[in-house]
C-alpha cells in the first residue's frame, strides 16, 4: 500500500515537538555543525531547530521511511527553500512508491502560499513528468489559478510552458493569451506566451502560417496603446530572422507613421522605423516627409543637415528620449559605419 | 581617460510626468490595467523624492546625494554576526548571505579583518566532501551557493581562503551537474536554467578549472534562451529577464562564444529597460527595481568591450536575412584548460570601446535617492524594506555606473562621472564575476600558478 504523503495525521492536534513523539524515540537528533565562531548565524526558533535536528539525523542516515516522509513535509513547511529536503523527499517518495497524485496536491497547497520559490516548481515538474499527459490539464488549471493572482509570475509561466511542450494541452492556449491581454494588454508575459503558442503550437501551423493574422492583431494593440512597448517588440519578433519579409510588409511602416501622426515623439515608432531603414527599407515619400516635419517642428533642433534619414531619426531620438541619449548616440555611429 | 559622450541627468520632471501610464493616452482608456496602476504608483513615489531634491538649494543636493557609508557598513557588519529568527527562510542560502554582505563591504572597502577566518571556517563546513558548496553545513552541494561561497573566498583573498577550495572535487561536482544537453543543473536532480550555467562557468573560470568538457554545449543552450525581445530568458521560450540576460551574456563571454548571441538586439532590449524612474526594470512593462542596476547595468557595461563583435554582426545582418546568432558556429575547438583560463582575464584588460550605453548618472540618482535606507542598507524601491541581496546588487550597480564612463576598467572616474560627493566612489569590480577587481587579480594569480 502506498503511504500518505501528508504530514502527521490529525493536523488539528496541538503540535508535538519531535523529541516527544513515540515514532521518533529511537532517533538521535543531529545538531548543525556551525563551528565555534559561526557567521551569518540565524537565531532559529526552538521549533525550527528541533525539527531540523531530527531531519538531519534521518537524512544523514539515508532513511527512506514513512516517518522520514512526514518529517520532510514539516521541514518544507518551515522553509520551502530548503532544496536538500525536497531532494531527499523525492528519494523517499521513490523508495516508498508513494501516490504521486497525492504528492501533487501536497505541493500545490505549498505553492499557493509560496508561488515564487524555485524548489516547489521544480518538484511539480518532476511529478508532472512522472504522471504524464493525464496531468496536463490539471497543471494548466493550477498555473491559471496562480497567474490569476500574479499574471507575471515567472515560475508559473515557465512551468506552464514546460507542461505544454512536454505533456500538451495547447487547445485553449491562444484563447487564454487573448483573455489575459484583454485584461491587461501591458502584460508582457502574456505576449511572450503568445509568441510560444504562435511559433510552437502543433495545432496552429507555426509562425509562417500565423504571421499575417498576428501582425493585424498586434497593429491593433499598438494603435490602441502606442506607449505600450510589448506589442512593438512582439511585432518585430514576428519577423525574427526574416528582414526581407519585415521590410516588405507595408503594415509595419504604416503603423509607425500612423502613430507618429498623433504623437510625433513616440520612441517605439521612431525606433522601429530606424530599424527598418537599417535593414535596407527604401523610404517612401510619406516617410521622408513625416520625419522632415518632426525635425522641423522642434525649434531646438540643430541646423546641421543630417546625412540621411536614419541619422535624422537618431537626432530626433537623442532629443526626445534623453534617458537613452547614450544609446542613440552609439546607434548613430553604427549607421555611418554601414555606409 | 574620459569617454566621448557624458550626458547630464535627465530633467527632474521626467519621473513626475509623462511615462507610459500617466499621460493623456491612459485617460482615454475605458479603464487602467493592473500594469498601468502599479506603474503610476511607483512613478508618483519616485517623482515625489526627485521633486524634493530638485526643489532644494543647490548645496542641499550634494547632501542628499551622499552615499551613507557608515550606516551601510553598520547594517552589513551586523548581519554578518547575527540574523534574527525571520531569516530562517534563508537557511539554505547562507553562503549567499556571506557573499552579499562581504562583497558589499568590499565595494565600500570596509571588510572587517576580524571575521575573515571565521568565514573561511564556516564555508569549509558548507563544502561537500565530494565537491561544491551547499546552502549550510551538511546540505547538498548546489551550484548557486558554490558561486556565492567561491566569490566570498575570493573577496576575502587570503592564502587560507583561496586554498580552502577543493578544486579537484569541485571539477568533479560540476561534471556531475552537467545535463546531456550540455546545460547545468543546480544540484543533483535539480533544475536546469541559465543561472545554473552561469554560476558553474563563472566559478570554473575563476578558479581555473574550466575546460572543453565543462564548456561543451553550454553556449548552444544559452543561445536558445535569447528571446524575440532581445534579452535572455531562464529557459528556452521563457520571458526575457534582466538577471538571466546578465548571466547568459557573461557566460558566453567566459566561453568565448559571445558571437553566437544577437548582440545588437540584446543591447537594444537592455537599454530600453531603464525607465523614467531612472533605475532599471527586470522585464518589459515591469516595475523598476534597484537590483537590476547591476543585472542590466553590468550587462550593458560588458557590451562596451564587445563593439568589434557587434560591428561584425551588424555588417553581416544588414546584408543577409538571417540574424547573426544563427550562422555563428563554435570555432573554439580547443579543449585545453589554459585556453579557457584567460578569457575572463583578457576581457578585463580590454578597453571600453565606447562610452556607457545606459544613463550612468541617472542610474546613480535612482540608487542614491530611491534605494538607500536611512538606517543603512539598500532596497528594491521606495516603500520596500532593505535586505542584504538588494544592498549587494544596488552597490554593485552603483560601482558599475561610476566606472562605466572610463576607457580602462580600473581607471579612476572623473568627478563628473560620480554623482554626489566624490567620496561616494566605490571599488571597481570585475563585471563578469562581480567580485572587486583587485581581489580578482589576487585570485587569478593564485589559481593560475
Ligand atoms: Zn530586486
Amino acid at each position: 500500500m502506498a503511504p500518505s504523503s501528508t504530514s502527521s495525521e490529525g493536523a488539528s492536534d496541538e503540535w508535538l515537538p519531535p523529541s516527544r513523539r513515540p515514532e521518533l524515540a529511537d532517533v538521535v537528533p543531529v545538531t548543525q555543525d556551525d563551528g565555534p565562531h559561526p557567521v551569518v548565524a540565524i537565531a532559529y526558533r526552538d521549533e525550527f531547530r528541533e525539527v531540523m535536528d531530527y531531519f538531519r539525523a534521518l537524512y544523514f542516515a539515508g532513511e527512506r521511511s514513512v516517518r522520514a516522509l512526514h518529517l520532510t513535509a514539516e521541514v518544507i513547511d518551515l522553509n520551502p527553500g530548503n532544496y536538500t529536503v525536497w531532494h531527499f523527499r523525492r528519494l523517499v517518495l521513490e523508495a516508498l512508491d508513494a501516490d504521486l497524485r497525492e504528492e501533487m496536491d501536497f505541493v500545490d497547497r505549498i505553492a499557493e502560499c509560496n508561488p515564487k520559490n524555485y524548489q516547489i516548481w521544480h518538484h511539480k515538474r518532476w511529478l508532472a513528468e512522472k504522471l504524464g499527459p493525464d496531468i496536463a490539464n490539471k497543471e494548466h488549471e493550477f498555473t491559471r489559478k496562480i497567474l490569476s493572482m500574479d499574471a507575471k509570475n515567472y515560475h508559473a509561466w515557465s512551468h506552464r510552458q514546460w507542461v505544454l511542450q512536454a505533456l500538451g494541452g495547447w487547445e485553449t492556449e491562444l484563447q487564454y493569451c487573448n483573455q489575459l491581454l484583454e485584461e491587461d494588454v501591458f502584460n508582457n508575459s502574456a505576449w511572450n506566451q503568445r509568441y510560444l503558442v504562435i511559433t510552437s503550437s502543433p495545432l496552429l501551423g507555426g509562425l509562417a502560417a500565423m504571421r499575417d493574422s498576428e501582425v493585424d492583431y498586434t497593429v491593433g494593440a499598438i494603435l490602441a496603446n502606442p506607449q505600450n512597448e510589448s506589442p512593438w517588440r512582439y511585432l518585430k519578433g514576428l519577423y525574427k530572422g526574416e528582414n526581407n519579409l519585415l521590410m516588405a510588409d507595408e503594415r509595419i511602416s504604416d503603423v509607425c507613421l500612423k502613430v507618429l501622426k498623433h504623437d510625433s515623439t513616440c520612441v517605439f515608432a521612431l525606433s522601429l522605423l530606424l530599424d527598418l531603414l537599417q535593414i535596407g527599407l527604401q523610404p517612401s515619400d510619406e516617410l521622408k516627409g513625416t520625419i522632415e516635419a518632426i525635425k522641423n517642428s522642434d525649434p531646438e533642433a540643430d541646423e546641421a543637415v543630417d546625412a540621411d534619414l536614419a541619422t535624422a531619426i537618431c537626432s530626433i531620438l537623442q532629443r526626445c528620449d534623453p534617458l537613452r541619449i547614450n544609446y542613440w548616440s552609439w546607434y548613430r555611429t553604427t549607421i555611418s559605419s554601414q555606409t | 581617460m574620459d569617454s566621448p559622450s557624458q550626458p547630464s541627468p535627465p530633467p527632474p520632471a521626467a519621473a513626475a510626468e509623462g511615462g507610459p501610464a500617466a499621460d493623456g493616452q491612459a485617460a482615454e482608456l475605458p479603464r487602467l490595467t493592473v500594469t498601468q496602476v502599479e506603474q503610476m504608483k511607483v512613478e508618483a513615489k519616485v517623482g515625489e523624492i526627485y521633486r524634493v531634491l530638485f526643489g532644494n538649494a543647490p548645496n542641499a543636493n550634494s547632501l542628499m546625494l551622499e552615499l551613507w557609508r557608515e550606516q551601510h557598513v553598520e547594517y552589513l557588519t551586523r548581519g554578518l554576526k547575527h540574523l534574527g529568527p525571520s531569516f530562517h527562510v534563508l537557511d539554505a542560502n547562507r553562503p549567499w548571505l556571506c557573499y552579499w554582505i562581504i562583497h558589499a563591504l568590499a565595494l565600500l572597502d570596509e571588510i572587517p579583518d576580524d571575521v575573515e577566518d571565521d568565514i573561511v571556517d564556516f564555508l569549509s563546513r558548507c563544502q561537500d566532501k565530494d565537491g561544491g558548496y551547499g546552502g549550510g553545513p551538511g546540505q547538498l552541494p548546489h551550484l548557486a551557493t558554490t558561486y556565492a561561497a567561491v566569490n566570498t573566498l575570493v573577496t576575502i583573498g587570503s592564502e587560507r581562503a583561496l586554498s580552502s577550495v577543493n578544486r579537484d572535487n569541485l571539477y568533479k561536482f560540476m561534471l556531475r551537474m552537467k545535463d546531456t544537453s550540455g546545460a547545468f543543473r543546480m544540484h543533483d536532480g535539480g533544475e536546469i536554467d541559465v543561472r545554473a550555467s552561469y554560476t558553474a562557468i563563472s566559478v570554473a573560470s575563476l578558479v581555473n578549472i574550466l575546460d572543453g568538457e565543462l564548456a561543451k554545449g553550454v553556449g548552444n543552450y544559452i543561445t536558445r534562451c535569447q528571446t524575440y525581445e532581445g534579452g535572455i530568458a531562464g529557459e528556452p521560450y521563457a520571458e526575457a529577464h534582466g538577471g538571466y540576460t546578465f548571466c547568459g551574456l557573461a557566460t558566453m563571454i567566459l566561453l568565448n562564444e559571445v558571437d553566437k548571441l544577437d548582440l545588437a538586439s540584446l543591447i537594444g532590449w537592455v537599454a530600453f529597460r531603464q525607465g523614467v524612474e531612472c533605475g532599471f526594470q527586470g522585464r518589459t512593462n515591469k516595475l523598476v527595481d534597484g537590483c537590476y542596476s547591476f543585472w542590466q547595468g553590468a550587462a550593458l557595461a560588458l557590451t562596451q568591450k564587445l563593439m568589434t563583435v557587434v560591428d561584425e554582426q551588424l555588417k553581416s545582418s544588414y546584408s543577409s536575412k538571417r540574424p547573426p546568432g544563427d550562422d555563428a558556429c563554435g570555432t573554439s575547438s580547443s579543449t585545453e584548460a589554459a585556453y579557457y583560463a584567460k578569457f575572463g582575464f583578457d576581457f578585463i584588460e580590454k578597453s571600453n570601446q565606447i562610452g556607457p550605453l545606459f544613463h550612468n548618472i541617472a542610474l546613480q540618482q535612482y540608487i542614491l535617492l530611491c534605494a538607500q535606507v536611512l538606517d543603512g542598507g539598500l532596497r528594491d524601491k521606495p516603500g520596500k524594506n532593505r535586505d542584504h541581496y538588494h544592498s549587494c546588487y544596488c552597490l554593485s550597480g552603483l560601482s558599475v555606473s561610476q566606472y562605466s564612463a572610463m576607457v580602462d576598467s580600473d581607471a579612476c572616474p572623473l568627478p563628473q562621472h560620480v554623482l554626489g560627493p566624490y567620496s561616494n566612489l566605490l571599488e571597481p569590480i570585475h563585471p563578469l564575476y562581480n567580485v572587486v577587481l583587485d581581489k580578482y587579480h589576487t585570485a587569478y594569480e593564485f589559481f593560475s600558478s
